[in-house]
């Protein structure tokens, strides 16, 4: 039986620790603000060009702010797991009655906590400094925002996995399998500009849905129903895929005595 | 006496053919210091690891409180506790902090005055607030004792529990282990490499040698059964067996 006590003592261990380290707060506030601050102004001053395209700002900070909501949520998932393999905590959590459907449910959970810091921050200064509401994205940033939670999510599952699998040597993978969706994802330009096997590829990525979704509804358009349609159920399929590949791999762990062994 | 560990023919073979165990069955009783020995690779940390539900094994069956640990696991994980001097806690947490997660985590009820309590036990009150980082190793090994203590384990599993600690330290906590063994009627297991610590420590050792059990027994005969006078010169015979 799932133990939401137990959930809620593993949030507590990490929110413990973010009110102390002062690396791990920047890790949630300061690559994002950097981010919005660099790419923000190199946005409105692009914008100021002639020939610009029009909502060019929109765009552009529409999409950092979207792509940054997947890559958080999945390093909300697999950097949290390194935080025990780091600290040769991990032991400790699994021969406790901490299961590890209770286990994945507490990153999952964490990730939104730390979703929610990070995107509180990017929407309040992109709003001050560059007078940009995302909200005025309308009732599709709701739909939007799940897709790319999710797909982040998928991708964190997986990375964990590989973790977990093959020790602190994928460790890597955490800080940059995100980033190996971007291209296909179109977050900064739309599918159309990308060469004909990459736009196939495209097809299978949620995000790229979801940011062509988004383009749509800026550029004044309905309800991107079709997209939305389309991330979601590759979603789906992606979730069920990662739980699968994270339970399976970690069968295989405790079969090859591995898990005593992660991190050394 | 009652067993509250039960191993039957329990193996563990990788890769298909390294058999890191090989068929063991022991019992270990209520209330008693069993001592697991044995030369590096004898297949001490891979039992204690399939004990513990770590490691999955090829065969055999491990009943814990008559539960089986492939069916009862949560129900056996919340009775038992592990503390080894190779594991850690989250660095950045204070000891108050590390102590409330796994508190939780176990579901112990009023727990703070149950870290008050073993705090005191141990004599590192002082350090309740100091954040795990800065504790030395041996503050740290008996911060995770601490922690092992938190849910009143029925069974614990020591790994090497003294390792990092000076004498003065080392022998107050086995002390203090024994005396929580008379107060609870707590079981232990415990490796060591400490001859001496185990001859002191175990009601019984298990001497384990290429993943099969050599002698099993008190230290008392297990001496006069393998000539020897200390456990170190049985486990030297053990360990050389052609000299």
């Amino acid at each position: 039986m799932t133990s939401f006590q137990r959930i809620l003592a593993y949030t507590v261990r990490h929110l413990y620790l973010y009110k102390r380290s002062m690396p791990r707060l920047m890790e949630v506030f300061y690559w994002p603000v950097l981010d919005l601050l660099v790419w923000g102004f190199v946005t409105v001053y692009l914008s100021r060009q002639s020939g610009a395209v029009p909502q060019f700002v929109t765009f552009f900070l529409g999409a950092l702010i979207l792509w940054d909501i997947l890559f958080r949520s999945q390093q909300g998932i697999s950097v949290s797991f390194l935080e025990d393999v780091w600290s040769r905590n991990l032991l400790n959590i699994f021969v406790s009655p901490m299961s590890a459907t209770e286990y994945v449910l507490s990153l999952l959970f964490l990730s939104i906590i730390k979703l929610l810091l990070t995107s509180t921050v990017m929407v309040t200064l992109a709003l001050l400094l560059y007078r940009f509401n995302i909200f005025e994205i309308g009732l599709a940033l709701v739909p939007l925002v799940l897709n790319l939670v999710v797909m982040g999510w998928a991708v964190g599952i997986v990375t964990t996995a590989l973790i977990l699998r093959f020790g602190q040597e994928a460790e890597v993978l955490a800080w940059g399998v995100a980033l190996l969706f971007q291209p296909v994802s179109a977050v900064f330009y739309p599918v159309a500009v990308l060469p004909w096997f990459l736009k196939a590829v495209a097809q299978f990525v949620p995000a790229a849905h979801v940011f062509e979704g988004m383009r749509i509804v800026i550029e004044g358009g309905a309800f991107p129903a079709r997209e939305l349609a389309w991330a979601a159920g590759l979603n789906v399929l992606y979730i069920i895929f990662s739980v699968f590949f994270f339970y399976w791999n970690f069968k295989v762990v405790k079969e090859k005595g591995l898990l005593a062994k992660v991190g050394e | 006496m009652k067993s509250i560990v039960e191993v039957r023919e329990l193996s563990k073979v990788f890769n298909r053919f390294k058999k890191a165990v090989d068929g063991i069955s022991f019992d270990m009783f209520e209330g008693e210091i069993l001592g697991l020995i044995g030369p590096n690779g004898a297949g001490k940390t891979t039992t204690l690891q399939m004990l513990l539900g770590l490691t999955t094994p090829t065969g055999g069956q491990i009943r814990i409180f008559g539960l089986d640990i492939k069916t009862g696991r949560e129900e056996i994980l919340r009775q038992v506790n592990f503390s080894s001097s190779y594991i850690s806690l989250p660095y950045s947490l204070t000891v108050e902090e590390n102590l409330i997660v796994f508190s939780r985590l176990y579901g112990v009820k009023k727990y703070r005055e149950r870290i008050t309590e073993l705090l005191r036990t141990f004599e590192i009150e002082e350090i309740r607030h100091t954040p795990t980082r800065r504790l030395s190793s041996g503050q740290i090994t008996r911060v995770c004792l601490c922690k092992a203590l938190l849910n009143s384990p029925r069974v614990l599993f020591l790994d090497e529990p003294t390792a990092s600690l000076d004498p003065d330290i080392a022998d107050k906590t086995r002390h203090l282990l024994k005396k929580i063994r008379g107060e609870q009627g707590l079981s232990i297991l415990y490796t060591s490499h400490n001859m001496k610590e185990m001859e002191e420590m175990c009601d019984r050792v298990i001497f384990m040698d290429k993943g099969r059990i050599i002698a099993m027994g008190d230290p008392a005969s297990i001496m006069r059964e393998w000539k020897g006078r200390t456990l170190e010169e049985v486990f030297l015979k053990i360990a050389r067996p052609g000299e």
